[in-house]
């Protein structure tokens, strides 16, 4: 059993049949991979499970078209996981796809959050539960920090854009203005300062 | 009295703010649900969104949770639809403008430049948890134990949130 193959046979199989027949895929079928995501990932990062379960296993898009559709959700207001799930639902079949992407990745969590609001209503006052919710709390403010912080060092390029995180933050925790009038001032700001640099093609004017 | 419109309002409104992710939007969140419409309190709204940070899916789910307590069922789906509609929709139709405007200058730029102010609104957005969660000395260990701990391993967050259920348990509980 040591005569190892010269190719990884998991290598031959990656290449064979990426996006082999994402038409024939049943609205049932991108429901029910959308609803297995959705009912197991735990600790947030959805991301990672999306593109485990659905460029890994299933096969259905290839590395390059998950990253593009994630550059486009995270640009686009909304969550990742959901703006995902339209993205690539869409893609596999149309708008009855995309629907059936994001109710299968909602409803696991969406029913276990409505069970937990039942509970919470009838025990959250007890001082054990408040006790245990002060720890989660805290450690959920670990967590948030060390997702966006992981976030920034993908996404931030530039010392400029830590310039721009700076402003956004002093302008909504400071200076207490409102999250769409800051999105709005420091989003077209930092759009137009990264604008497109004349003299690559156009080459016109200074 | 009929809350149902204000919910649609609120979370409709909420959604186009989630640039980056839903922390974005807590500052928000918390104005509108606690501030003005008195749905739940500041701590209520820090345990459930901490909560929920452990169920599975999309993490934003917790609003599920607000629009029960203020509605019962219509109101957790009414808030679900207000919630994930508009932004569905807008990805789904700006998705597909999107992919055709590849060679588009100005898509790179708008990129470029969302890229620091969502991850500025999600700092933001922790920042406001902070205040309410992190309130001595004991909370400020488990939050910076669970942020350093994160940024060094691959732990599943779960885990440790589960973890500062036990501290706080060991700290709080059994006085």
């Amino acid at each position: 059993m040591n005569d190892a193959p010269a190719v990884p046979p998991i290598l031959v199989e990656a290449t064979a049949d990426v996006l082999a027949s994402p038409g024939e895929l049943t609205i049932g079928q991108i429901f029910g991979a959308f609803l297995l995501i959705g009912a197991t990932s735990f600790g947030g990062g959805v991301v990672a499970y999306l593109r485990s379960g659905l460029v890994s296993k299933h096969r259905w898009l290839d590395d390059k078209t998950f990253v593009e559709l994630l550059s486009i959700s995270q640009t686009l207001p909304g969550l990742n996981a959901t703006n995902m799930a339209v993205l690539v639902g869409d893609r596999l079949r149309g708008l009855r796809g995309a629907i059936a992407a994001i109710c299968g990745i909602c409803l696991p969590g969406a029913l276990l959050m409505y069970a937990v609001s039942l509970a919470y209503h009838v025990r959250g006052d007890r001082p054990i539960v408040t006790a245990m919710l002060r720890g989660v709390a805290a450690a959920a403010v670990g967590l948030v920090l060390a997702t966006t912080v992981q976030l920034g060092r993908k996404s931030l390029a530039y010392v400029y854009d830590l310039i721009f995180v700076a402003i956004a933050v002093i302008g909504v925790n400071r200076l207490h203005q409102s999250v769409p009038r800051v999105l709005i001032a420091v989003g077209v700001v930092a759009i137009l300062w990264y604008r497109p640099r004349r003299g690559k093609k156009e080459g016109s004017g200074p | 009295m009929n809350q149902i419109p204000a919910l649609i309002r609120v979370f409709a409104y909420l959604s186009l703010l989630t640039v980056g992710g839903g922390m974005a939007a807590f500052p928000e969140l918390k104005i509108l649900t606690v501030e003005v419409h008195h749905w739940l309190t500041f701590p209520q709204l820090i345990h459930l969104y901490s909560v929920g940070q452990m169920a599975p899916g999309p993490n934003m789910m917790m609003i599920v949770s607000i629009g029960a307590w203020t509605a019962g069922i219509p109101g957790a789906v009414v808030v679900l639809i207000a919630f994930f509609g508009p932004t569905t929709l807008l990805a789904f139709t700006v998705g597909r403008l999107w992919m055709r405007l590849e060679k588009w200058p100005w898509r790179a730029s708008i990129q470029r430049g969302l890229a620091p102010v969502s991850i500025g609104l999600l700092l933001a957005g922790c920042l406001t948890m902070a205040k309410g969660a992190v309130t001595g000395l004991v909370t400020a260990v488990i939050a910076v134990a669970v942020f350093a701990i994160l940024l060094r391993s691959r732990i599943n967050p779960a885990l440790l949130i589960l973890g500062g259920a036990l501290v706080g348990l060991f700290a709080f509980g059994l006085k």
